[in-house]
């Protein structure tokens, strides 16, 4: 299928994609996307990667069959990615891992990084703690507060964690503000994104990062049940969990991708972050995608209970995904999450991330309607320690 | 409609070119202020459309285009300024937008707007010719002139790539950064002048970061013209009479002359 071979030579998914950045930084997403290219030809780079990602990170991952979760919704098999086991407790470790290696041999000393939840700062510092990098991350000062545990650990693993006062405070603010610091020092630093956002030739390589969940679930549910599973789901903030996740069944058109995106307190409420489900196309940090943004084009705030699906733009590649009919996109309200989370938790002894517990919701819900040959696949993108306060919060003393 | 090329062309002085955010800290301000920056010695006046996430800007402009924001200014409503002001003042009106806005409206619908509106030309921060090809040809159809960006960094094939594609001028950014009033010029400032000069037609234009009389008379030795922003806000918010703008303006325009 065609699809293999995007983006384009433009970092294009379809019309989504591009490269819309400031003149200064384009020399650098040039050098970036040449020396990344270079890499992953080189037999040792990949050699180290892995490596790495056997001995540091703990793959490969395992797949768990969710028995209690399968019969208490008495419907297809679910059977879990356990990304909540990587090192640091999500998947973002793949992509910090691959990234600052990158940076290393690029002779880029100093990485600049932005965080939601937290987790992606948290592994990004780690990586930097093990390969003796400077590490500074920006993050949102309301994420700061319901995320305080994560910015503990980043400050113990040596990086500095700089708040970010602007906008909502969120996780779009972090990137605003990461980018003016990559803009400010370019010739010196690396800008280690997230997620499969931002300007061409990010979404490729964050994507090639993260494939490895998937072409690890590919394999062990054919070797478990010698059939491809009917169903990939996973949580949507960025997309690079799912687009790892769904990358590797894209030509398996018998498999249907589902991405979960972030609901807030409702669609119809205005206060969500599903850009997929209801927003429009657009163009920010450097690529064009769906967004969140009214009538004048300018980029609107979101809600959601997990900090790492708070953001209103989405990857391209999704946005593509979307367009052509490849997958689909649904999105799981506040409230659904926390069910999520809690069902998790008593069925299997698994207490998700939030982001996470948006896909295990939908999960659920779509378990209820299939049959017991039905196979679900979904990804636990991370797990739910940093989450406790906020589920305290909100559940109080119903537990 | 004031062609920018006419400005190089005919005044034979080194341009001052000055950035505002409309809508900052009021519309009436706005109104107000181009006037002034132009009886005082401006040659350009650049409009900058405020946008919720602009991070080619430093403090001083995220905080001018938060506040217009909130002051309910959109892009129909700076085109509406851009008309009252080019019926009253004769310096070519140029509008400063992130792209996202611009696309919002379409293209076709903003260069006419911008056409009818008495605007002359466009800068768009996060749009390198690499994504700009539709919109140089739909702001051409209307005669508005779409001027690329260039920065330090570039490589002598982005020189050659940029200068072959911006019109009007050429905005060259004076450092590696974001916008913003700074005590000091990067160093390698003349030698990046001279490096376009030596593949560009178009006159070149310096910004980001001037703030003093004497920054923009060393710039001014190099370039066509200079571009001065951050500062000129800062100002506008120490003293809304807008009273030390024009007085910074002045010294500005004087010490040019002075110098050349
Ligand atoms: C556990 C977890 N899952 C998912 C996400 C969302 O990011 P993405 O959509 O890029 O996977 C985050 C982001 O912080 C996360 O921490």
């Amino acid at each position: 299928m065609q699809t293999m071979t995007l983006p384009d030579r433009r970092g294009y998914f379809g019309v989504h994609g591009g490269r819309f950045v400031p003149e200064t930084l384009v020399p650098a997403l040039d050098e970036l996307a040449a020396a990344y290219a270079e890499a992953m030809a080189d037999e040792r780079f990949r050699a180290e990667l892995e490596t790495l990602s056997r001995d540091y990170v703990g793959r490969e991952t395992p797949l768990t069959f969710a028995e209690r979760l399968t019969e208490h919704c008495g419907g297809a098999q679910v059977y879990l990615k356990r990304e909540d086991l990587a090192h640091t407790g999500a998947h973002k470790i793949n992509n910090a891992l691959g990234q600052a290696l990158l940076a290393q041999r690029m002779g880029k000393r100093r990485i600049v990084a932005e965080t939601g939840a937290g987790q992606h700062g948290v592994a990004t510092a780690a990586v930097c703690a093990k390969l003796g990098l400077e590490c500074i991350v920006y993050m949102g000062e309301e994420d700061i507060r319901r995320q305080a545990l994560n910015v503990f650990r980043m400050k113990l693993m040596g990086a500095e964690v700089r708040p970010v006062a602007s906008g909502a405070r969120t996780l779009k603010d972090a990137i605003n503000e990461a980018i003016r610091d990559w803009v400010s020092n370019v010739e010196t630093t690396h800008y280690l994104l997230g997620s499969v956002v931002g300007p061409a030739p990010y979404p490729e390589m964050v994507r090639d990062f993260q494939l490895v969940i998937g072409r690890e679930t590919r394999r062990q549910v054919l070797e478990r049940l010698g059939r491809l599973p009917d169903y990939v789901v996973a949580c949507v903030g960025g997309g690079s969990n799912a687009i790892g996740m769904f990358y590797p069944f894209i030509d398996d058109e018998e498999v249907k991708l589902v991405g979960v995106e972030a609901g807030g307190k409702g669609l119809a409420t205005g206060q969500h972050a599903a850009p997929l489900a209801a927003g429009t196309v657009g163009v920010l940090h450097g690529a064009r995608s769906y967004l969140l943004q009214d009538e004048h084009g300018q980029i609107l705030g979101t809600h959601s209970v997990s900090a790492g699906l708070d953001y209103p733009g989405v990857g391209p590649e999704h946005c593509y995904l979307k367009d052509i009919g490849r997958a689909t996109y649904v999105a799981v309200d506040d409230i659904e999450a926390l069910e999520g989370f809690k069902l998790l938790c008593r069925t299997e002894g698994i207490t998700p991330a939030l982001e996470s517990a948006h896909a295990v919701a939908h999960t659920g819900a779509l378990a209820r309607t299939c049959s017991r040959e039905v196979v679900i696949v979904v990804n636990v993108s991370g797990r739910g320690d940093k989450d406790m306060d906020i589920v305290v919060d909100a559940l109080g003393g119903a537990l | 409609m004031n062609r920018l090329a006419d400005v190089f062309d005919t005044t034979g002085r080194t341009a001052l070119i000055a950035y505002v955010t409309v809508g900052y800290p009021t519309i009436e301000a706005t109104l107000r202020l181009v006037p002034l920056l132009a009886r005082n010695g401006c040659d350009i006046v650049e409009l900058g459309i405020p946008f919720s996430d602009p991070m080619a800007d430093g403090a001083t402009i995220q905080k001018t285009s938060h506040e217009a924001l909130l002051n309910g200014v959109t892009p129909d409503v700076c085109l509406d300024v851009a008309r009252q002001l080019s019926g009253e003042v004769d310096v070519p009106l140029v509008f400063m937008s992130y792209y996202n806005p611009i696309l919002k409206k379409g293209l076709d619908d903003f260069c006419r707007a911008c056409a009818d509106s008495g605007v002359s030309g466009l800068i768009v921060p996060d749009l390198p010719p690499d994504e700009g090809g539709e919109l140089e040809l739909v702001s051409a159809a209307h005669g508005v002139d779409l001027v690329y960006l260039l920065a330090p960094t570039a490589t002598d094939a982005r020189i050659r790539l940029v200068a072959d594609r911006s019109r009007g001028f050429l905005y060259l950014v004076s450092l590696v950064g974001v916008t913003g009033a700074r005590a000091s010029l990067h160093d390698g400032l003349e030698d990046f002048v001279d490096r376009v000069r030596a593949v560009a037609k178009q006159p070149l234009c310096v910004g980001f970061g001037i703030s003093s009389p004497e920054q923009a008379v060393r710039v001014a030795k190099v370039a066509d013209g200079v571009i001065v922003g951050s500062r000129i806000l800062q100002l506008v918010e120490q003293d809304d009479s807008l009273e030390e703008a024009a007085r910074f303006v002045r010294a500005v325009r004087a010490a040019l002359d002075s110098a050349e």
